[in-house]
């Protein structure tokens, strides 16, 4: 029941945004166009260097390909929670408050921004292109590793978009802030985390769980082990870090709605 | 309007822009953008953040080696840390304030006042500049000379011709954004380019990667566009990467030619107001 | 009747931070709503006003659950509105004079099947209360408009049947006629008055004193937080408004008609042809006085202003000393 709602909600915002045409494609166009830019910083940056932290060309791809969706779906479902601060500012989410729907849910679906899947098309488009041309010994497991990953990428990096964007709530310049952990994220997590120096890779990978988005599924893709020694097990618990990732945002957004509604600033 | 009577109106601006509103003009830009102090502590934890990130990857690039494409390690460094200092100063991204006041028709007022817009808008914008140096770029430097070997300037001109080439560059980026800005009087809404020059700007001008970095067929045809002289050039006259003359007729060619086409679209966006009433 | 809405002392401050020196901040506190307690029983239409920053919003943030009260509590629909929210949201509709409910970009119809489909309304009940709005309220010329490109009056009139949808016990309307032209204000009030009429409990906060005039059988005032005066309106108008003014139109022009008796100023317009004759409510009658008029002078027209509620706050305002028992009406 309440699915629909939001269904709803997603359907109004989709014929909204197809009937502007020209800026829609145009948009969609930018956003395919910001992707691949990242792609060609990788292609650039190798053709200058063979491997980059002991990786090379197609496995980072593998690992730029995964994360890019990942994010590009986060990007999609949670990105308009950067409009938060806007929403605080005019009241307008006064207004979301006032209804009997989760406030969460209702910034998300709110103004669902379609022109994102151009991001999502670009980096699933070079995904399966260097999936289907690495030499990938193919097991059932991993089929299913390579399907569900961008997925799970998509949740873990929703889960920090929340807990960025709640600093919003304390913070009226919050935004940019916010904006340097989520993009921030969508780079650290393009490369190996063995390019980073040990201190900024510990905060980035385990702290902000950016090492789960990526970097261990496209290890256990291609069967290699962790040049930096972690067991081969935790190539395959980005899921159980994606629902850990949630609770805690879950729980971080309660906390951070409940103070706006105790200092309504 | 003749040739004649447009070359009279530019040299007369220019006079104004020496003495006329102009000067006070930056020292209001300055001061405006002094107000904003938190979204500057904001902006020094993105560009740290980020210059981290990036140092980190092309370190990696560089592995055992002295150097890549003439960069060595400290250069490279030195590459990052101006990079990320000098995008506060000279603006990739935002800066299209006259865009919305295009589409909201608001311009009629800027239009409407005794200056030269492109000369009060671009004085303004060198006060914003101004500021931007000692809180966008200095803290990131102080941070990169810290955390990192740079390398500095070896000969002390250098130090006149990287001043130099920030007060082209500013002026570079504004003209490019006046033109995107104005665009919005044919285009009706100039977001959709602004969007787009954000992007490439983000990758041509040399701020995630070194220019050098690119295969040669296109780091010569990027030599073609004015994007290497956004930051590119003024990394490089900073490193000390050849001669410094070509980076700065660079900017200075495309600097002029971009602020004159500004003032031809905006005596077409005049007449297109007046003719069409917005 | 039943009350619907119990504020219990209710209390909100705030903590203000702000620079003092370079790095230093210094917080104060400021009190938004000081111990506010007020009654509304079902079926009421009341008026909550005040100048900026009295604490109307504020005060209607708590009833409605947006913000927490820093002390005391509120009781709305028999629910907390702190602790139940969302299904306190189910039960009222709020209308904000200055945010949208409705969707910019979809046209007005497609909004409202949103809220339907948002607030869970059953599919026929949605279709009388929306028959009935868009009837009284004349939405059908520009139901299949895009919210943003409906001018300000229309746009309100959505606004207010959008908050009914789901067929509110309450509705909460924080300054709902604000930038509206005069002929939206009276639409607006008439279809506002026809559903008090019909049962639907209202509280308004209002800058325009003729909202009041219009549609409240009881006016609180509050400043500074703390609730001045809270009864129905004529009887806060008999109480402190000691003045009545008669105002005579002449058949012509005529000196200012000094000199009768009880009457304690007089003002001229129109040189002389209409004139303001302002006598103590004590101390004579419009009828002595007319009586009295009409042998001194030719009259035309004559009618009996009652002072201007501005004027009845302006002077509620005035009393510095609240008794208790006016704040329990």
């Amino acid at each position: 029941m309440a699915d629909r709602v939001y269904l709803d909600i997603l359907g109004s915002r989709f014929r909204a945004q197809l009937s502007y045409r020209t800026s829609f494609l145009l948009d969609f166009a930018a956003q395919m166009v910001g992707q691949a830019s990242e792609l060609v910083v990788i292609l650039v940056l190798f053709g200058r260097a063979k491997e980059m932290g002991g990786f090379a060309m197609h496995e980072v791809l593998i690992m730029y390909g995964i994360a890019g969706v990942g994010f590009g779906l986060a990007d999609l479902f949670v990105g308009q929670l950067d409009e938060l601060p806007r929403l605080i500012r005019t009241g307008q989410l006064d207004v979301l408050l006032l209804r009997p729907l989760s406030t969460l849910a209702q910034v998300a679906t709110g103004d669902i921004q379609l022109r994102r899947l151009g991001r999502i098309i670009a980096a699933l488009a070079v995904l399966v292109t260097v999936l289907s041309t690495s030499d990938i010994h193919w097991t059932g497991p991993k089929l299913l590793l390579a399907a569900t990953a961008p997925l799970v990428g998509a949740v873990i990096f929703g889960a920090i978009w929340v807990v960025a964007c709640s600093v919003c709530f304390w913070i009226v310049d919050g935004r940019e802030l916010a904006n340097t952990v989520t993009y921030g994220s969508n780079m650290f997590t393009s490369y190996p985390i063995t390019v980073y120096p040990p201190w900024l890779r510990r905060f980035l990978a385990f702290v902000i769980p950016g090492a789960f988005v990526a970097y261990y599924p496209a290890l256990a893709l291609l069967d290699r082990p962790d040049p930096l020694g972690a067991p081969a097990f935790l190539s395959w618990c980005s899921p159980l870090v994606a629902v850990a990732a949630v609770a805690v945002a879950g729980l971080v957004w309660r906390f951070a709605v409940r103070h706006y509604q105790g200092t309504g600033s | 309007m003749s040739k004649k009577e447009l070359r009279r109106g530019l040299a007369w601006s220019f006079v104004r822009a020496l003495i006329g509103c102009y000067p006070h003009l930056a020292v209001a830009g300055f001061h405006r953008y002094s107000t904003y102090r938190s979204a500057a502590v904001a902006a020094l934890t993105t560009n740290t953040a980020f210059g981290l990130m990036r140092i980190a990857v092309l370190f990696s690039v560089l592995g055992s080696r002295q150097q890549v494409a003439g960069y060595d390690a400290a250069s490279i460094a030195s590459y990052v840390w101006l990079g990320q200092g000098l995008l506060g100063v000279v603006i990739l991204w935002g800066g299209h304030e006259l865009a919305d006041r295009v589409r909201s028709g608001d311009v009629a007022v800027d239009l409407a006042r005794p200056w030269n817009l492109q000369f009060a808008l671009l004085a303004e914008d060198y006060g914003r500049a101004g500021f931007a140096m000692l809180i966008r770029f200095v803290p990131p430097m102080l941070i990169g000379g810290m955390l990192f070997d740079l390398r500095w300037p070896q000969q002390e001109h250098t130090w006149a011709l990287f001043a130099l080439s920030i007060v082209l560059a500013v002026a570079m980026s504004f003209a490019i954004r006046f033109l995107l800005s104005l665009s919005a009087f044919w285009l009706l809404d100039a977001r959709g380019v602004t969007a787009m020059y954000g992007l490439l700007g983000g990758i041509f001008s040399g701020l995630t990667v070194p220019l050098a970095f690119f295969p040669d067929w296109a780091y010569d045809a990027l030599w073609w566009t004015p994007f290497p002289s956004l930051l590119q050039n003024t990394i490089d006259v900073f490193v000390e990467r050849g001669s410094p003359l070509p980076l700065l007729a660079h900017q200075a060619l495309w600097t002029v030619g971009l602020l004159v086409i500004g003032q031809l679209a905006l005596r077409a966006a005049e007449r297109k107001l007046v003719v069409q009433g917005g | 009747m039943s009350a619907l809405i119990v504020a219990d002392r209710l209390r909100r401050s705030f903590h203000i931070s702000h620079r003092a020196g370079f790095l230093r901040r210094r917080r104060t506190e400021v009190v938004a709503v000081d111990a506010v307690s007020f009654t509304v029983q079902r079926g009421e239409a009341v008026g909550y006003v005040g100048p900026n920053g009295a604490g109307k919003s504020t005060t209607i943030k708590m009833l409605t659950g947006i913000l927490t009260p820093s002390s005391g509590g509120a009781t709305v629909c028999g629910l907390d509105p702190a602790k139940d929210r969302r299904a306190l949201a189910a039960r009222i509709g709020v209308v904000f004079g200055q945010r949208s409910q409705l969707w910019w970009d979809l046209p007005l119809s497609e909004s409202f099947e949103l809220l339907r489909s948002i607030f869970r309304v059953p599919k026929d009940s949605y279709q009388e209360r929306l028959d009935e709005c868009v009837e009284l309220l004349e939405l059908t010329p520009f139901l299949a408009t895009p919210v943003r490109q409906l001018s300000l009056g229309q746009r309100m009139r959505g606004e207010v049947t959008a908050a009914l949808l789901h067929d509110p016990e309450l509705l909460v309307l924080d300054e709902p006629t604000i930038g509206l032209d005069l002929e939206s204000k009276e639409r607006l009030r008439a279809f506002l008055a026809d559903l008090n009429q019909r049962g639907t409990t209202l509280l308004l906060t209002t800058h325009d004193l003729d909202d009041i005039e219009r549609l409240c059988g009881r006016l609180m005032v509050i400043d500074h937080g703390r609730v001045l005066a809270d009864g129905p309106l004529a009887e806060l108008r008999a109480e402190v408004v000691t003045e009545r003014t008669l105002v005579v139109d002449l058949t012509e022009p005529h000196p200012p008609l000094t000199g009768l008796p009880g009457v304690r100023e007089v003002r001229t317009e129109l040189d002389g042809l209409r004139q303001h004759l302002v006598f103590g409510r004590s101390d004579t009658t419009a009828a002595a006085l007319i009586s009295a008029l009409v042998d001194r002078v030719a009259v035309h027209d004559v009618s009996v202003a009652e002072p201007e509620i501005e004027e009845l706050i302006r002077r509620l305002y005035k009393r510095t000393t609240v008794p208790d028992a006016m704040t329990d009406l």
